[in-house]
């Protein structure tokens, strides 16, 4: 321990501190920008700067470790200019228009603007120049509102390990973008929106889908189904200012009624319906000499990853649908026999909290008869607008059930939300299958938590079924590395490109805040201990489902229906 | 024997893969392994022909470095080469690299058997016949291109240190530049070279090589002016399995050719530098890192690598001991940023040449982030001498904090432009008075912008300002790399700040707000300060122009204060020091739209004398758009409006009856 003062406070710090941690411990605020918590600091914005007694200029306190004796001032006209001129600096070079940009209100730079009190246009001149890149199916790239914080590159290359941006140009004309400028599609880009949560403003954003939908509910031939996935229920809480991990599933049910949608139907119970065929494909690769390890394919980032990189490995991804593509196959299949409908007819909404899904729910393997199973995708925060837009206001909403037969789900389907909830759901089912009892220990605590690579072993049986969950693609390369030399263990790999699972999906509502999505991963596991029936198989609408249609698990017509292909994805990119 | 690398007979074992620890104590002063008369008579000999102190035939050198080259070198060789053919002589032609003196190459020297070796200069093919027949077969002095005598002048002709160019010189680190044949290792060594790295590697131990640069006093040389051996003793001081030491070569400043120079002249000194620094941290592998425009540098590196390698200078176990050290070129894109270390480190790593925070410092963590020592060339260059004479040595030269030498590049409106090395302590107008020969055409003396783009342009009044770190900060410029751009009353600071500033912004690698958006602004005010009034003006624009003054010295501050690295924090130094020293000129242009010195186009007014005017109108005819009316024989007039300040009128007129101002 050390010590310091800053602002004339005495304060005590760890070695190895930063100015910015030790300031925080004792109250004092300092603005950042490309400060990343737990990644080694960039210094890059400068707007953290503060005076220490003995240096020649200002001290990016971020990126500056505590000194004994140290003296620290964050708050003196010097410091105070030169955060003022750096935010005045960034806004001359910025978009002036807020007013009708996504992010308004839920802007850093606008936050740091009013801060600093910006009342003028100081350093006026040539501004940058960028078209706005829509090539992607889930995300935009808008280089003008850019402000080379470098989240979004350190995101990409540090955390998630793609490195699918970086800076390009020099000085004033530096830019964030693919290699050679190409459009996001054809980039190595897995369209996971991590980016997203951390931009600063609205140069990354996801492709909004809001006004087809509304479209779909005016008209009056469609027959507009929305479902919700399992994440966004414990998350939009957040954007009307419920307290963190709030389980909103009824206030959600009764907005997406009065936003005019005919059946309101949950992901949750293709979920369920997942784990059957997914648990079945397990065994029947376990017991024939299948595949091994087989991977999950319920996250499209990881599907999209594997495809562009290691397309040989794709043999072991798992052929199931992800559960909203499930839940759309049935919905185009089964129910719209049952409710006399054509598929044509039916128009089916995801609410998630997810960009890839957007990508997804046009892969043409996701189609019956050319027919899409899902129709449109939508992220939690582009329902957040829709609402604000009909004037549901959450907090006096009552609350509703979700619409049946698919509306019925499990405590196994709700974690399927969080890192590790997949694999849980999985075993649950999988072990009963196996050995005709119950798996007593519900929770594995091996596979929760936050770690990037998480394993364990059941037995199942006599046989040792040894598990592992990649929490975030950027850990995943270590598992593939091992099946590539042959010495992999696991038999079966969880695999969800989104740091946290889908909680922390590229869709969901934007924070700064790591101990929001720990709260939203609480109230998952929350939903599921509260449950009833805890395992997928206890889903009776899946029974019935079963029974009336897809006779059993990885039928000839469950494949139909709820199975897939994957395509080489390494080579389309390589030949653009 | 024809080079060192040869035994002398079969007692002598030396060969690179095994090396001896004699090895270069033997060169000059052997054989030392066995005692043989022939075999030593064998080794004197040698080391005679490579000091040129026998030979039967002539030897010609000629300044090739990229100065000499510029100046037409390669064609003078060729005649050289065809004259001789001619007159059927026999004579050795050696290329050098560059003496210094860049404003009178191509330098030639001529050493007749027995005769002294006489240096002549502004040397042009046309001019070798007579030079051959003079100098070779006449064996006198051709005095019309007679520049010195190397070594001690005689009656009517002077030793070339006498030459005022030189004879306020003091070189460490030129000292053999221009001199010896930089591609031949085997010339170094017999001048006296791996002398220092042999006493390092056989007599003392890091700590105490360590101790000797840090007791010299010697500051780095690339511009911060950091304490040489405090550097080296922090890395020294890790405990880590790799460090590295890495020469900094990415002279980037305009008018900054110091280390190119030393480089292209004498590359065995820097190199002989950097392993003596690799031993004293602990180092086993070094990069060069050099400028890709530099390329016949780089070929003299590799050279000079190849051939280390070859006489087991390089490679494992050095010299019998347990030193190993490698050396590697890397070649600079060209980023002016990459000379800031961390950003070099980074270009190094195949990153983005963009800086990073410290601490960490590279001494601590560089380079893959392991220790790393990074000085540049000027600085190793040092090294060698201080190892070879002793800390006392240099630090009897300079002033108090300042100790040693400095080399400078000197351009622009100046006699004598080309390399200096002068000790600190020297002052300004010494250097450009008596050093340089002072400005030509009998043109005023305006400044000198001394340390690259971010340093400052200092007037008449600090001349005297001594050279070292601390002073030349005090007047509000920097020591830098050695950068010094002498400008003339032709000059307009105004326009001077907008070179360097746009220079800096076009180099500004992005990272940082400050200095990626600060300077562009900066620029952009500095860019509305020298341009027209005219009714038709933009208001706004007019109102952005005054209001950019009013918060230039704010932004400038800021930058400084905050920005990432030293290119930013230096940035506004041009404005700073142009505020400080030359006010009067920035509020001429703001205030009565003139420039002076008549270079901010936009500001001069074209008119036509009256009187003088005999109405040809050849002025009229070649005016691109027609500003330029008047009756035949009757005075013309300039239609101010329409004029685009091209020039033609006053390069068309016979009469000089047009003026500007």
């Amino acid at each position: 321990m050390l010590e310091l003062t800053i602002n004339n406070i005495k304060v005590k710090a760890e070695e190895g501190m930063t100015i910015l941690d030790a300031a925080k411990s004792v109250g004092i605020n300092i603005p950042t920008l490309c400060h990343m918590k737990d990644l080694f600091p960039t210094g890059a914005c400068r707007i953290c700067v503060v005076e220490v007694d003995g240096m020649r200029g200002l001290t990016p306190s971020c990126a500056y470790p505590v000194m004994e004796g140290m003296k620290v001032q964050t708050n003196t006209p010097r410091v105070r200019i030169a955060r003022k001129t750096i935010v005045e600096l960034l806004i001359e070079n910025h978009p002036q228009d807020c007013l009708v940009c996504v992010r308004n209100k839920n802007c850093e730079l606008q936050d740091l603007s009013e801060t600093y009190n910006v009342r003028e246009h100081r350093y006026c001149g040539e501004k940058k120049e960028h078209a706005i890149d829509i090539s992607s199916a889930s995300m935009e790239r808008d280089p003008a509102k850019c402000i080379l914080c470098g989240r979004c590159v350190r995101t990409c290359g540090e955390i998630q390990k793609i490195g699918a941006i970086d800076f390009t140009n020099r000085g004033f004309y530096s830019t964030v973008t693919t290699p050679y400028n190409i459009g996001l599609n054809v980039s190595d880009c897995i369209l996971c929106g991590q980016c997203i949560l951390v931009c600063p403003t609205a140069a990354l954003r996801e492709k909004s889908s809001s006004k087809e939908v509304m479209n779909a509910i005016t008209d009056k031939k469609k027959f507009t189904v929305v479902q919700v996935a399992p994440a966004v229920r414990a998350s939009i809480g957040e954007e009307y200012n419920l307290p963190l991990g709030t389980n909103a599933t009824g206030q959600l049910v009764t907005g997406l009624k009065r936003l005019g949608f005919d059946r309101v139907f949950d992901t949750n119970f293709a979920a369920d319906l997942t784990i059957m065929e997914e648990a079945s494909e397990l065994i029947n690769r376990v017991s024939n000499g299948g595949t091994l390890p087989m991977f999950t394919s319920c996250c499209p980032g990881w599907v999209k990853y594997i495809e562009q990189n290691n397309p040989e490995l794709l043999p072991h991804v798992s052929t199931c649908k992800s559960p909203h593509e499930m839940e759309g196959a049935v919905l185009k299949t089964y129910y719209a026999k049952k409710m006399g409908l054509k598929p044509e007819e039916i128009y089916v909404v995801s609410i998630m909290p997810c960009t890839v899904k957007k990508f997804e729910s046009n892969r043409a393997e996701l189609a019956i008869d050319k027919l899409q199973d899902v129709d449109a995708v939508l992220t939690t925060r582009e329902l957040v607008r829709l609402f604000k837009a009909a004037g549901i206001d959450f907090n006096d909403l009552p609350e509703d059930k979700f619409d049946n037969p698919l509306g019925d789900s499990t405590g196994a389907a709700a974690i399927f939300g969080t890192s590790g909830g997949v694999m849980e759901a999985a075993l649950r089912t999988a072990y009963f299958k196996l050995t005709g009892t119950e798996l007593a220990n519900l929770a594995l605590e091996e596979v929760r938590g936050n770690d990037g690579l998480k394993s364990s072993t059941i037995d199942i049986n006599g046989l040792e079924v040894r598990v592992a969950v990649v929490n975030g693609i950027g850990n995943v390369g270590p598992v593939l590395e091992e099946i590539k030399n042959g010495t992999s263990k696991y038999h079966f790999v969880e695999v969800m490109a989104c740091p946290g699972g889908c909680i922390n999906g590229g869709g969901q509502p934007i924070h700064q805040k790591p101990e929001k999505v720990k709260k939203r991963v609480q109230a998952l596991y929350e939903i599921d201990s509260k449950m009833k029936n805890r395992r997928s198989h206890e889903n009776e609408s899946v029974q019935k489902l079963y029974k009336e249609f897809l006779i059993e698990p990885n039928s000839h017509v469950a494949h139909e229906v709820l199975h897939t292909t994957y395509v080489d994805r390494k080579k389309i990119l390589s030949n653009k | 024997m024809k080079n060192f690398i040869e035994t002398c007979c079969n007692e002598c074992w030396h060969t690179n893969e095994n090396p001896c620890e004699q090895f270069v104590l033997c060169c000059t002063e052997g054989p030392l392994c066995h005692q043989n008369p022939e075999c030593k008579v064998k080794f004197q000999n040698l080391n005679k022909e490579l000091l040129y102190q026998k030979h039967d035939i002539p030897v010609i050198f000629i300044g090739m470095g990229t100065c000499g080259l510029a100046s037409g070198a390669e064609k003078v060789k060729e005649a050289i080469e065809a004259e001789l053919t001619k007159l059927n002589i026999e004579a050795r032609i050696v290329p050098t690299g560059c003496i210094g003196f860049c404003a009178r190459e191509v330098i030639v020297d001529i050493k007749v058997p027995n005769d002294k070796r006489v240096a002549y200069c502004e040397v042009t093919p046309k001019d070798i016949p007579e030079l051959i027949k003079t100098a070779i077969i006449e064996k006198k002095i051709l005095d019309r291109k007679f520049l010195g005598i190397h070594g001690e002048g005689d009656a009517g002709h002077i030793s070339i240190d006498q030459v005022p160019f030189f004879k306020r010189q003091h070189k460490i680190v030129l000292e053999k530049c221009g001199i010896i044949n930089p591609d031949s290792i085997d010339e170094y060594i017999a001048n006296g070279g791996f002398k220092a790295l042999d006493k390092a590697l056989r007599i003392m131990t890091p700590e105490t090589v360590v101790k000797e640069v840090k007791d010299s006093g010697l500051r780095g040389r690339g511009g911060g002016g950091f304490p040489t051996g405090m550097k080296w003793e922090i890395a020294l001081k890790q405990k880590n399995d790799k460090k590295y030491i890495i020469c900094n070569a990415d002279e980037g400043d305009p008018g900054a050719f110091m280390d190119r120079s030393v480089l292209e002249s004498d590359p065995y000194k820097m190199v002989e530098g950097i392993m003596i620094a690799a031993y004293a941290i602990g180092a086993s592998s070094g990069y060069v890192y050099c400028r890709a425009e530099y390329p016949l540098a780089i070929k003299r590196i590799l050279n000079a690598i190849s051939k280390c390698k070859e006489y087991g200078l390089l490679g494992n176990n050095i010299l019998g001991t347990d030193f190993s050290f490698e050396l590697k070129i890397k070649k600079g894109a060209g980023a002016f940023v990459c000379g800031e270390e961390t950003a070099l480190i980074a270009s190094i790593e195949g990153k983005r040449g963009m800086p990073k925070p410290r601490p960490p410092y590279p001494s601590i963590s560089g380079l893959f982030n392991k220790p790393t020592v990074i000085n540049n060339v000027e600085t190793f260059a040092n090294v060698t001498s201080i190892i070879n004479k002793g800390a006392g040595w240099l630090n009897s030269i300079g002033t108090k904090a300042s100790k040693g030498t400095k080399v400078f590049a000197l351009s622009g409106n100046v006699k004598y432009s080309g390399l200096v090395e002068v000790p600190m302590g020297v002052t300004l107008r010494e250097v450009v008075f008596d050093i340089a020969g002072g400005i030509p055409d009998g043109k005023e003396f305006k400044a000198v912008q001394i340390g690259g783009p971010s340093g400052g342009c200092l007037p008449e009044s600090v001349m005297d300002t001594e050279i070292d770190y601390e002073s030349l900060k005090s007047v509000g410029a920097m020591m830098g790399s050695g950068g010094f751009v002498i400008m003339d009353e032709d000059t307009c600071m105004v326009d001077v700040a907008k070179y360097f500033l746009n220079f800096i912004k076009d180099e500004s690698c992005g990272k940082c707000v400050p200095c990626r958006e600060g300077t562009k602004r900066l620029l952009e005010i500095i860019e509305r300060i020298p341009t027209a009034y005219s009714e038709k003006t933009n208001k706004l624009e007019q109102l952005q122009r005054f209001k950019g003054i009013m918060h230039m010295q704010r932004l400038a501050d800021v930058i400084k204060d905050t920005s990432l690295c030293g290119l930013g924090q230096t940035a506004p130094n041009p404005i700073l020091s142009g505020l400080r020293y030359f006010r009067e000129e920035y509020e001429e242009h703001l205030y009565e739209r003139h420039c002076k010195a008549g270079v901010c186009k936009e500001l001069l007014t074209y008119t036509i004398d009256n009187d003088i005017c005999s109405g040809c109108g050849l002025c009229a005819k070649k005016c691109s758009v027609e500003a330029i009316v008047g009756d035949k024989k009757m005075p013309h007039y300039i239609v101010q409006e329409k004029c685009i300040k091209c020039g033609m009128c006053v390069e068309t007129c016979r009469f000089e009856a047009i003026t500007v101002n």
